[in-house]
Order: structure tokens, then C-alpha cells, then sequence
């Protein structure tokens, strides 16, 4: 230390070991967000999952196919038949264009990757990129420390994974890293004041808008937390800057989405942003007024100013509200509204209380999706009023409000687990600096003086304490990191100037004993964490929904790859130009996989076309070949989980059909099929239900696989046993059942007389099953 | 059919009666066997041929109806003299031949015999032909729970441009229902084999129309397309892909497709249906793939015993469905590309190793590695053939892709065949060595990046100032490195006056402050310069009263060490009481402890900027 050519040289060694040891730290921290991913290609299969994914693997498709210009033209004729749907104007593009043109880089460069291969790994590459983003906010907010801790916690979040698995090709893959980036972007310059951050904040609001209907979350976020600067009195020319541009440029910008288009100037979930934009330029004038007079004229000028505003601001909400007011839904969609008033939904539009993930969340899903970062967010806040800066009270705000939305919808957690995971962030590392400063400052008791601080000689330990303790930290938020890293982090990592351990040192002290255990116990609580988070992604979020498994009792793997099975049937014997109608769950994946064109689909935006399919379903037969032969359907696809216990088949999501059919049919009244307030299959069953077409396509001929048709969903046997049918007949049925296809009979002969032939007909019958009772073999075992 | 072969009888009498006799030959013997137990259709015919006129003779002619029958594959042997055994057989080249005066419904074609027969000389003859696409299905649509029933039509005599002095006939049949057959003389049936024959001294182009309908449970796969690409690689691997698009060109299904059924009674209901492909590999196959449009068939390899892949579509094909899937697989180098002079040749089969299959068309693309040269084919039989190039990773110009074509290929095409060509083996060097390079430029950039100084103005104010603050803040930091020693000097006296009160060794505690107010004196030396030249740049105005406040408390809170250090060295010297000592100390402790904090805080207020 003698030396000072030495001491600096020293000090920039490890400035550089530290800046290389956490570059090093976070390239690990994004390979851990990729491969915790993984799971699902690897206990299944490189494939795209559940619904709406194959929608947007084909677009992408599209986009790669025929180019960009023919992508915003695309009208698509093999959806909403015989309406159709324009792709271009109706889809958020940034995730399908963000893997086009990673597709077209990689094929430019000779790497002939399938756009399927693609679309699988985007959203992984995405985590990892949304835990980078997820340092730097923190970084901003509280530190590199803190940084880290929040990018590794990110990284394997649950609710995240849930949305991100590798074949998990939707918005939110992207769109979760263009959140993060943004808001990441909005505290870089409140920190700086730099005009060059508030145009990248927004360009990547853009990105955001282009990619999610999330983005109204942030243009009302950042407003209210620059009202709340501004309420504090915070305000300043930096928070200024971080706003002003970002309405400005982010709205032109947002306005050239073509799915948003208009809508960012009209709709009510963007008038925040312009009202909060008045106010800072009033807030702004009136700092500048009162730099020019003195207090005295200014008082004056205040109180004419005031009277004067009042009144003319009273006639502007006036007017604004009649606007609002004279449009039924108050400017505000159903989506949003019921994001407001979570009975809304329930309440008016079925469709959308129809999805699972517009749901409330249950207890349990908090604890599931973001395990103990819910107890460590509390201790995060607090951790983040030590001292209050602009930074942390946007994270704080950005806390409450998240934890509100994941309130009211299951899918909105997604928005919460980002901001759990920064709070949490802090919490970690903010306590654990607690920790280790007292054990520093224990150890440095026992080693000898009492009486003053000591050197130099002493200090060295204490870093090294500390570093051993970053070591045990960052070992503990991740886990595979071999030990062999962690010393040589202990080499590395950057020792603060030992003055600063000093001073710090006479703050808050722990007891020795009671640090180490609480150490071990943070320790433990992350190590619980990181076990649950590789189990969640391996075991619960990794399926991909049209591939299920299930284990026998002696171990063995089953696959019911019953989907793909039905859908391959369909795109290689079926024609063409066929319809398809089923419930609109599967509308997506039909045209996708099998190339058919179907009704309806999962972009719910015409609400009397479901309606009209939920009415075909619930209606008796007759009715529904009516129905369905008018809209020029061949073949009626049905979901059936009854012979292997598959819960979420079309019986189970029957009450939908029937609350949507009757929104706009009223012929279709729900009490109809309603015994004692339920829905039931068995013998209770109302007729109504028994004799519509739901009913009959699901059970057709079940009986005859058991004897007495044994429904495995609903554990009952089924009220109504052996029918016939007349207009429809069945031309496949996948090997567990799951999926069965019908053919719409053509019209009947109508010389041909209706007496003679249901009874030859239920004579065979009978005598089929009377057969299959003799041999009495059920090959499902 | 009837009047098909009413057509026939009226086209062959005309023939008969009108054809001249073309040469002199005769066949004194022909034994023929038709295997019909696949829907692949061999005829094997044995012919003895005798040269019953003068002159030489060097090719023999082959009539088959060509309306109905298509010929996908002939092949014809010859075994020189009589006795021998059949091992030495030698094929001999088949071509179309239309000679004048041939009946229209009859294609001809000649075997060049490769050693021309004189009078009276015989030789023995064996033709293979094999036909796809001549089982008919009858009726032509079933449902589920049908039977598959096909008719097969044919002569009972031998068609031939040559009169035939004895011939016989066997239809072998799969074992299985036979629903009718043509009954004529010398008619005979053992279990699944019908025997037609002998016949004797039959006139050229004699023709007794023979139907056979039977029941037929085999799969009638047909691939519409396969193609089949080949891909070398001279670091140890030849890798096949091969696309399949099957048809089931059985019977026609019709009306309900039962599960119910099917699984209940799976060889009744749905008998004719294509459960399982069987593919046979190569031996030393490996990391085999079977997928489709819609992902992987997972579950569906079911045993992989002895390379024999047993592959399940995702649903049992009935009549008329289709489906799509590729297989993959990977072979060692060594089993298939041999050095011949200096030149290379890639020995492999030609057709799909899945049994039993018809392929309407196949493309089979052979994708040698980049910098191929000298490309020549040889196949076995003719084929169409192309070239193209395919880019693929780290290509510059594109691999050289032989593209061989060939319509109508059964299994007995599943033939060797060659293809050379010469390949520099240094050029296997040249894509690691690309990318090593390409990592090697980009770190260089990296490198290059981070010691150029990019900025666009190197007189701007802007960038000016920027330097200024660089070393305005460098000098900053060696003013606090400096601070930072003069601290750590105060506090080894701090250890010497401890030692001091522990031992009472005031020599010691006297050495160490002369030691210590050398270093100060050096440091205080040191810091002149530094301070002048802050005073100096206009960038430090901001900061300067601080670094000056700095340098001015340390040196305050040097003399008071100094004067705590004396006072307590005199009251050591003069031996007086601890309690003495620490009366006289404690204002100077307690100035050293607040000047020390002041320190410490202006520190971290300067590196905070």
C-alpha cells in the first residue's frame, strides 16, 4: 500500500475483475434462463404448444413465405368462414416479426434453420435478454448487487416460465423483456436527465406496443408515477425529459401499429398519459414563473391563475365526459373495463369470462407461480424507502399496481412476477449486505482491538469476509454454478474502499451468531426457491398441451398424442377446401395443423359467430345440421375426454357454449340444461341436454366400450346410452378418443320413407351390442 | 371386364391369324410363376428357346398386353448351356422394341442375347417382370368391415411372338379366401396355389383370358413421391432423409371409420388397413428420426431389432388415405464412400429401404460436400438426372447436388449405385479454418474497438472538456490515494502508541513516527503538484474547494496526530498514570476521531463523483 503507482494499479485490477466477473455472472444468469427452458423440448419434443402459438407460428409462416408487405395485406379466407379475418390489421406483429427476422438473418447467413425451430426458441432467447433487462433496471434502481440478484431471480421465475417455456411462441415472450427494457429505459433517464434515453424509451415503448396489449399497462404506469413525483414534490427538468418525449414520440409511434392505430389517441386507457401530459407542462410553467418573479408577485399571479383555470377546466371535463359518457362501454374495452371492475366480466361477456386465464387467481397460484419472492417483497419495499429516490418509488408503484392487476386475472401474475422478482432483488441483497457488514464487524471484534477502528491488515479479512459472502449469495440465487467459480470470485470481486465498510460498520450491527444463522436461513430460502422453479419448469409449465403423458402405476409412459393425430387426419383425407366447426378453442390449431379452413377461432372478435357455433352445439341434432349446413361445415370436430379422463374437453366447456349461444340466440335458455343449478351427463340429466348435439357426438357409441358408459371426467355413467345418429356419422375418432370427427350426412332422399328405416336400424343395433356384450373384451386395458 | 375380354379375344384372333411368323425360334419349354401374395405382382417366366430355323439369331422378343399391365421392372437372365446350375446368371440388356406387324394392344420388348443362336441350338432363358397397379380391388369401395378383394386377369398361355411347344402355369396366391378363378383344362388348385397347364404345341399369340378373384390382406402402400436426399460428409457421416407421401391405393373406404370397432377387432374391422411400415436399414444405421409435418413421432418407433424399424402412421390407413412422413437416418462414411485412383466413389443404395412399397416417383438428391469436382454417375439402370447446388451452413458457393429421377421404381430397384468424383482433402480444413477466423476478426475488432478512439471531433468543445475531466478525475484519484496512505500512515502510529501502551517500547514508538513523518512529507510533497494543476483546469472549479477542504483537514488531522503522538510519548517518558495520559489525550482524541469522520466523508463524496 506504500506505493501509490501500486495501490491504484490494484484498484483498477479489481474494478476490472469486478466489471469482468459480472459480465461473466449475467452471460451465465442468461444461459440459465435459456435452458431452464429447455425442459419442454427435451422430456417432449421441439414442437409449438397449446393454442394461441400456432397462430402466430402461422403467421410467421406467412411473413417468411410471401414477405412483409403481403403480411400487412393478409386477409385470411380460412378463418371466420365465411367472414374471414384481416391478419394484418388485427394482430400485435412484433413477436412474429421479431422471428422472421431472426429466421431471415440465420438464412442469410446459410443457416437453414426451420421457421419452426425458430419460433420454438424465441422465447427463450427472449427470458434471457428480459433478465438482462431486468440487471439493468435494478441496477439503476439499487445497485449492481441488487441487479444481479434480481436478473438471476428472473431468470427462473415461474409465472415467467409458464409463459416462455421453449414452444411457448406468444406476445408475452417478448413482450415481458419489452416491458422490463422499457421501464428499465424511463428510470435510466430520470437518472441522467439524458435526452438520448427518452428516445430510446421510446422506441422500445414501440416495440412494446408492437408486441402486446400490455403496453396500456406502461402508458399508465409512467404517468402515474410522474404525477406522483410531481404530488411529492419532485418534480424536475430529468423527470421532465423521462416524460414529455415518451408521450410524444411513443404515441406517433404507437399510432402506426395498424392494430392500434387510432386507438392511441381515443380510447380512455391512454387518456392518462395526455392528462398527466398537462399537468407537467403546467407544473413545468409554474417552476419557471416562480424562477422569474418574486414570492410576493407570484402569490398573485397564483390566485388568478387558479380562479381563472378552474373555470376553464371545469368546462373541458365536462365536455370530455359527455364524450365518454355517450359511448356505451365509457371508451374503455371489455378487457380493460374488467380489469377495473373485475365483475364486469362475469357480469356482460361471457367470452372473456370464459378463458381460464381471465380468471381471478386462487392463493395457491401466488405461491406456485411466485413461490418466496411473495414473502420477500414486503422486505423489499421497505428496503426501497431507505432511502426513497425517483427510481424506487416508481419500482414500489410499479409493485402495488401489479399486484392489483394479477389480482383480478390469472395471466396479468406475468406482469407481477418481474416486479416481485426486483423487490425481491433488493430485499436479498440488501439484507444480505446487513449480514455480512455485521459478521465483518464481529469478526474484527474478536480478532483483537477494541478500543479504535483498525487498519489495513484487518480490513483485508473484512473484504474478504464480504466476498465470501457475495460468494455464498450469488451461489444460492444460482445453484449450478460450480464451487470452483466462487473462489475465484473471492479473488475478483471489487472490495469496496475500506472506508466505506467503516463507516457502514457503525450502522445497524447484528449479533454474530444471529447473522451467520440468518445467512443460512436466506440461503436455504433461495436454494427452496431455485428447487421449485427447476421443478415448476420441468414438471408443471413444460408440457405443451397437444402432447399429454401420463405415468401408469407401474411407471411406465403413456403418450396421448391424440391432437396431432386427428389433425394430421384431417390435412391429409380431408379436401382442401373443407370447413371444419368446432368449439373455437381449437380454431387456431386447426387451421395451423391442418390446413382447413374452420368458423371460429380463437380470436374471439366476433361475438354472434361463436354464439351461432355455441348454438349449433347445444341445439338438437336436426337443428344443428341446419345450422352448420348453412354456414357450408362438412365436418363437426368434438373434443371427448370421458374414456381417459382428459378434463378439459368440450362437455366440460359445454355451459360456455350454451351462456354465449343464449347471449344472442334466445331460443337457447341455460336453465334448460340445468338439474338443480348443474350441469350433468347422467341420469338426471335434463332432455335438452341429452338430446343436443354436444351431448350426442361426444358419447356416441361410448357405451359399447365398457358396457355401461363409464365417463371418466365427470365419474358418472351417462344418462342417455344408446342413440343413433341421423344426420351426422362419424369418420374418425383418435386413438383415446379425444378427438372425434363427424361428417355432415348430405340432405336425405326425400322419396325415401322415414318409417322403415330407424327401426331395421335399431334392431341391428341391438344386436351389436349384444355381440360386443359376449366377447366382452375391452381393449383399453 | 367382360367386355374387356371379349376386346382381347377379338384383337388376338385378328393377330393370330394375321402376324406373320417373326424368325424361326421357338420355345420348346415355358414355365412360368406368378407371385400374387403382395400387390407387387412377379412374373417369373422360364423360357427354353431353340433355334428351329437356319441363320443366326441374337435377339428374342417379349410381348405383354400393354394397356393393362405396366411394367416397372424387367430383367433377364440367361443360363449359358444346359445342366448347369442356375449360379451363373447373366443379365442381359432389355430394350423396347416395335417391329412391324405387332397386334397395338402389345408392348414388344427384345432381350439381345449376347451370343446369337444358331440352327438348332438352345438356350434357356429367365425373364423377371414385375407389375404394380394391376390388382384390381373389386368391389372397388368397402366399408370397415369388408374384406379386401382384388382381381388379377392374365393368359393362361404364354403370350408370345413364338409358337410354344409346352408350357405350364402357377398362380401363387396369399393365404387367404379365393373368391373365383377362371377354370379351364388342366386346371388344378393345392391350398393357395393354382396350377394352369400343361399346355402343349400353342400357336404364337395364343390367349385364353384367366381372372382370378381373391382376398388380399396386404397393405397397398404406394409413395406418391419420396425424396430421398443423401448428404456426405467427409468428416464420417452420410446422413439420409427421406420424405415419404403414402397413399393406400387399396380399396376405397367408405362411410363410418369406427375406433370403436377397429379396437374391439382389429383383424375384422379393418383388416385391409396399413398399421405398421417395416423399414430395413443399413446395419451400422444410427441416430434415427421418424417425424412429420406436425413434429416428431415419438412414441411410434416400436422395436429397433436388427435395424428393422417398425414404423406406425398416427392413424391405421384405411383404402384411399394418405399420409406424410420423413425418416432420417445416419450412416458411417466408411461403409459407403470408397478411393478409386485417386478419385472417390459413394456406393449406395438406390431405392426405400420400407418394404414392399411402389413409389410412383422418386428424386433421389445426393449432396456431396463443397469443392466436389468431376461429378459421373453410374446407376444400374437408366434414371434422369440433374444437377443443382444447395446452400447450407458455412457455404460459400453451394454444395454440388447430383439429382437422380427416376418414375415407377419398385423393390427390386434397390440397387448399388455409384457416384465419382475427386475431392481435395485439404479443402475439408477450409470451414473450421473459417470460422476460426471469423471468431479471430471479431475479437480483433473487439480489441481494435476498445483502443481506437472514435469520436468524430477531436477539436469540439465537448470532447475537449471530456478530456479535461478524464484527467482532471485521474488526478483526483491519485489525490485520494495519496489521502489514503496519509490515513493508513496515522494509523500504524495509531498501532505504535497501542504497542506503545502494551510493552512500553518508546524507542520503537519513536522510530516508527520519524518513519511516519517522512512518508507524510513525501505524500504532503506529492500532493503540491497535483493540487496546482486542479487549481489550474477549469473542468475541476466544481470540485476543487472540496479536494482543497480534503487535503486541508487531513493535514489538520495530521498535526493533531502528531501532538497526541508527542503528548503521549512525553507522558510515557515521563512515566506518568494511564488515567493521567488519557486526561491529557482525550481532547485531541476526541478532535481526531471528528476530523478523521470529516475525511472519510469528503472521500466518498468525491468518489461519489
Amino acid at each position: 500500500m506504500a506505493d501509490p503507482e501500486n495501490a491504484k494499479e490494484a484498484t483498477t485490477l479489481r474494478y476490472a475483475f469486478g466489471n469482468v466477473l459480472s459480465f461473466f455472472i449475467l452471460l451465465l444468469i442468461g444461459v440459465l434462463a435459456f435452458w431452464i427452458r429447455l425442459f419442454s423440448v427435451i422430456k417432449y419434443e421441439s414442437v409449438i404448444h397449446e393454442f394461441d402459438p400456432y397462430f402466430n407460428y402461422r403467421v410467421t409462416q406467412f411473413l417468411t413465405k410471401n414477405g412483409i408487405y403481403d403480411f400487412w395485406n393478409w386477409f385470411d379466407d380460412r378463418t371466420w368462414y365465411p367472414l374471414g379475418r384481416v391478419i394484418g390489421g388485427t394482430v400485435y406483429p412484433g413477436l412474429t416479426l421479431t422471428a422472421g427476422t431472426i429466421w431471415w438473418i440465420l438464412n442469410s447467413l446459410n443457416i437453414p434453420l426451420s421457421v419452426e425451430t425458430v419460433c420454438v426458441f424465441t422465447a427463450p432467447i427472449f427470458s434471457a435478454f428480459a433478465s438482462w433487462a431486468t440487471y439493468l433496471l435494478t441496477k439503476e434502481v439499487k445497485g449492481a448487487g441488487a441487479g444481479l440478484t434480481a436478473a438471476a431471480l428472473l431468470a427462473m421465475v415461474p409465472s415467467y416460465i409458464s409463459r416462455s417455456v421453449a414452444g411457448s411462441y406468444d406476445n408475452e415472450a417478448v413482450a415481458i423483456f419489452a416491458l422490463i427494457f422499457t421501464f428499465y429505459l424511463y428510470i435510466k433517464t430520470l437518472n441522467t436527465g439524458s435526452l438520448f434515453y427518452a428516445t430510446l424509451n421510446a422506441l422500445a415503448y414501440f416495440y412494446m406496443v408492437c408486441s402486446w396489449g400490455g403496453y396500456t399497462f406502461i402508458i399508465n404506469l409512467i404517468p402515474m408515477h410522474v404525477l406522483l413525483c410531481i404530488v411529492t414534490g419532485r418534480y424536475s427538468s430529468r423527470l421532465y425529459i423521462a416524460y414529455a418525449p415518451l408521450v410524444v414520440l411513443g404515441t406517433l409511434l404507437a399510432a402506426l401499429v395498424p392494430v392500434v392505430g387510432f386507438n392511441a389517441v381515443m380510447t380512455s386507457e391512454h387518456f392518462a398519459s395526455f392528462l398527466v401530459f398537462i399537468i407537467i407542462h403546467v407544473v413545468a410553467f409554474v417552476y419557471y414563473i416562480k424562477g422569474i418573479l418574486s414570492p410576493k408577485m407570484f402569490k398573485v399571479a397564483v390566485t388568478l391563475v387558479v380562479s381563472v383555470g378552474l373555470v376553464v377546466c371545469c368546462a373541458v371535463m365536462a365536455i370530455l365526459i359527455a364524450l365518454v359518457a355517450s359511448s356505451p362501454t365509457k371508451g374503455w374495452s371489455g378487457r380493460s373495463l374488467s380489469l377495473l371492475d373485475p365483475t364486469y366480466a362475469s357480469k356482460y361477456i361471457p367470452i372473456i369470462a370464459s378463458v381460464s386465464e381471465h380468471q381471478p387467481p386462487t392463493w395457491p397460484s401466488y405461491f406456485m407461480d411466485i413461490n418466496v419472492l411473495a414473502f420477500l417483497v414486503p422486505a423489499g419495499i421497505i428496503a426501497c424507502f431507505l432511502p426513497l429516490s425517483d427510481a424506487s418509488s416508481f419500482v414500489v408503484l410499479y409493485i402495488v399496481t401489479s399486484v392489483y392487476f394479477s389480482g383480478v386475472m390469472v395471466r396479468l401474475m406475468l406482469v407481477l412476477a418481474p416486479a416481485a422478482c426486483v423487490m425481491s432483488g433488493i430485499a436479498l441483497s440488501e439484507s444480505f449486505s446487513v449480514f455480512t457488514r455485521s459478521i465483518k464487524f464481529q469478526l474484527h471484534g474478536l480478532s483483537g482491538s477494541s478500543q479504535v477502528d483498525s487498519g489495513d491488515a484487518s480490513s483485508s479479512t473484512v473484504v474478504a469476509q464480504n466476498d465470501a459472502g457475495k460468494a455464498e449469495k450469488t451461489e444460492d440465487t444460482a445453484k449450478e454454478r460450480p464451487s470452483k467459480k466462487s473462489k475465484k470470485k473471492e479473488k475478483g470481486i471489487v472490495d469496496k474502499p475500506s472506508l466505506k465498510a467503516k463507516i457502514e460498520r457503525r450502522l445497524l450491527v447484528l449479533p454474530f451468531e444471529a447473522s451467520i444463522f440468518a445467512i443460512l436461513l436466506l440461503v436455504l430460502l433461495g436454494a427452496f426457491y431455485v428447487v421449485h422453479c427447476v421443478w415448476a419448469a420441468a414438471e408443471a409449465y413444460s408440457a405443451p398441451s397437444i402432447v399429454l403423458t401420463s405415468y401408469s402405476h407401474d411407471g411406465g409412459l403413456h403418450v396421448f398424442d391424440d391432437f396431432r393425430e386427428a389433425y394430421a387426419w384431417l390435412s391429409h383425407n380431408t379436401e382442401v377446401d373443407d370447413k371444419v366447426a368446432s368449439w373455437w378453442d381449437y380454431g387456431y390449431q386447426t387451421t395451423a395443423m391442418a390446413n382447413r379452413t374452420v368458423i371460429v377461432d380463437n380470436n374471439t372478435w366476433n361475438n354472434t359467430h361463436i354464439a351461432t357455433v355455441g348454438t349449433a352445439m347445444s341445439s338438437p341434432e336436426k337443428a344443428a345440421w341446419e345450422i352448420f349446413n348453412s354456414l357450408d361445415v362438412k365436418y363437426v370436430l368434438v373434443v371427448f375426454g370421458g374414456l381417459v379422463g382428459y378434463p378439459s374437453d368440450d362437455i366440460n366447456k359445454f355451459l360456455w357454449m350454451v351462456r354465449i349461444g343464449g347471449g344472442v340466440f334466445p331460443h337457447i335458455k341455460e336453465p334448460d340444461y340445468l338439474r338443480d343449478g348443474q350441469y350433468r351427463i347422467d341420469s338426471q340429466a335434463t332432455p335438452t341436454m341429452l338430446n343436443c348435439l354436444m351431448y350426442k357426438l361426444s358419447y356416441y357409441r361410448f357405451v359399447e366400450t365398457d358396457g355401461r358408459g363409464f365417463d371418466r371426467v365427470r365419474q358418472t355413467e351417462i344418462g342417455k346410452k344408446n342413440f343413433k345418429l341421423t344426420h351426422f356419422e362419424e369418420v374418425f375418432t383418435t386413438h383415446h378418443w379425444m378427438v372425434r370427427i363427424y361428417k355432415l350426412k348430405p340432405p336425405r332422399n326425400r322419396i325415401r320413407g322415414k318409417t322403415k328405416k330407424p327401426r331395421s336400424q335399431k334392431t341391428s343395433s341391438t344386436t351389436r351390442t349384444k355381440r360386443s356384450a359376449a366377447t366382452k373384451r375391452n381393449p383399453w386395458h | 371386364m367382360g367386355f374387356w375380354l371379349r376386346f382381347n379375344l377379338l384383337v388376338f384372333t385378328i393377330a393370330i391369324l394375321s402376324t406373320p411368323v417373326l424368325s424361326d425360334l421357338i420355345l420348346s419349354k415355358v414355365d412360368r410363376r406368378i407371385d400374387l401374395t403382395s400387390q407387387i405382382v412377379r412374373i417369373t417366366s422360364t423360357l427354353k428357346v431353340e433355334n428351329a430355323g437356319s441363320g443366326l439369331v441374337s435377339e428374342v422378343l417379349l410381348a405383354f398386353q400393354s394397356f393393362r399391365l405396366k411394367i416397372w421392372y424387367l430383367m433377364a437372365t440367361t443360363n449359358e448351356g444346359k445342366g448347369k446350375t442356375k449360379s451363373a446368371g447373366v443379365s442381359l440388356p432389355v430394350e423396347i422394341a416395335n417391329p412391324k406387324g405387332m397386334p397395338p394392344a402389345l408392348t414388344v420388348y427384345s432381350v439381345s442375347l449376347s451370343k446369337a443362336l444358331g440352327e438348332g441350338d438352345t438356350m434357356s432363358l429367365d425373364v423377371l417382370a414385375v407389375f404394380t397397379h394391376t390388382l384390381k380391388p373389386f368391389p372397388e369401395k368397402i366399408t370397415q368391415a369388408d374384406i379386401q378383394l382384388v382381381l388379377f386377369q392374365d393368359s393362361a398361355y404364354y403370350l408370345s411372338p413364338y409358337a410354344v411347344k409346352f408350357q405350364s402355369l402357377s398362380i401363387k396366391l396369399p393365404d387367404a379366401r379365393i373368391e373365383s378363378y377362371t377354370k379351364i383344362e388342366n386346371t388344378k388348385i393345392h391350398g393357395s396355389e393354382i396350377k394352369y397347364g400343361p399346355y402343349e404345341n400353342l400357336h404364337p399369340f395364343s390367349y385364353s383370358p384367366l381372372v382370378v378373384h381373391f382376398e388380399i390382406n396386404q397393405p397397398f402402400a404406394v409413395a406418391q413421391e419420396l425424396v430421398r436426399e443423401i448428404e456426405v460428409s467427409h468428416w464420417g457421416n452420410v446422413q439420409v432423409t427421406e420424405h415419404y407421401n403414402i397413399v393406400h391405393e387399396g380399396a376405397k373406404s367408405e362411410g363410418e371409420f369406427s375406433r370403436l370397432e377397429y379396437q374391439a377387432r382389429p383383424h375384422i374391422r379393418g383388416s385391409s388397413a396399413i398399421r405398421h411400415f417395416v423399414a430395413k436399414l443399413p446395419p451400422r444405421a444410427h441416430s434415427i428420426i421418424i417425424g412429420m409435418k406436425l413434429g416428431i413421432y415419438q412414441h411410434l418407433i416400436c422395436g429397433l431389432i436388427l435395424k428393422e424399424l417398425l414404423i406406425e402412421p398416427r392413424y391405421p390407413m384405411f383404402g384411399g388415405w394418405r399420409t406424410a412422413f420423413i425418416i432420417g437416418y445416419s450412416l458411417p462414411l466408411q461403409d459407403f464412400l470408397f478411393e478409386l485412383e485417386g478419385k472417390r466413389f459413394l456406393n449406395i443404395s438406390f431405392a426405400s429401404p420400407i418394404n414392399d412399397l411402389v413409389i410412383d416417383n422418386l428424386v433421389v438428391k445426393v449432396v456431396l460436400p463443397e469443392g466436389s469436382r468431376d461429378l459421373s454417375v453410374s446407376t444400374p439402370f437408366p434414371v434422369k438426372q440433374r444437377q443443382e447446388s444447395k446452400i447450407s451452413h458455412l457455404d460459400v458457393v453451394g454444395r454440388p447436388v447430383i439429382v437422380l429421377e427416376k418414375a415407377d421404381v419398385v423393390p427390386e430397384h434397390n440397387q448399388y449405385f455409384q457416384i465419382h468424383y475427386s475431392f481435395n482433402k485439404l479443402s475439408m480444413l477450409r470451414e473450421p479454418f473459417m470460422l476460426i477466423s471469423g471468431f479471430f476478426f471479431l475479437f480483433v475488432a473487439c480489441i481494435v474497438y476498445v483502443h481506437v478512439d472514435l469520436s468524430i471531433s477531436k477539436s469540439s468543445a465537448s470532447y475537449l472538456a471530456k478530456l479535461q475531466w478524464d484527467e482532471v478525475r485521474a488526478t483526483i484519484q491519485q489525490v485520494e490515494s495519496i489521502i489514503n496512505q496519509c490515513l493508513a500512515t496515522h494509523e500504524k502510529i495509531e498501532a505504535s502508541l497501542r504497542d506503545l501502551s502494551r510493552i512500553g517500547d518508546v524507542q520503537a514508538c519513536k522510530t516508527t513516527r520519524k518513519t511516519a513523518d517522512g512518508l507524510l512529507k513525501e505524500h504532503s510533497k506529492e500532493l503540491k503538484p497535483l493540487l496546482a494543476f486542479l487549481q489550474s483546469s477549469p473542468a475541476a472549479a466544481n470540485i476543487l474547494p472540496k479536494v482543497e477542504e480534503l487535503v486541508a483537514k487531513e493535514r489538520e488531522l495530521q498535526e493533531r496526530w502528531m501532538a497526541k503522538h508527542s503528548i503521549i510519548v512525553d507522558c510515557y517518558e515521563k512515566k506518568l498514570g494511564g488515567r493521567e495520559i488519557e486526561n491529557r489525550v482525550a481532547p485531541q482524541q476526541q478532535k481526531v476521531v471528528a476530523l478523521r469522520q470529516e475525511v472519510e466523508d469528503l472521500l466518498e463524496y468525491i468518489d461519489e463523483i
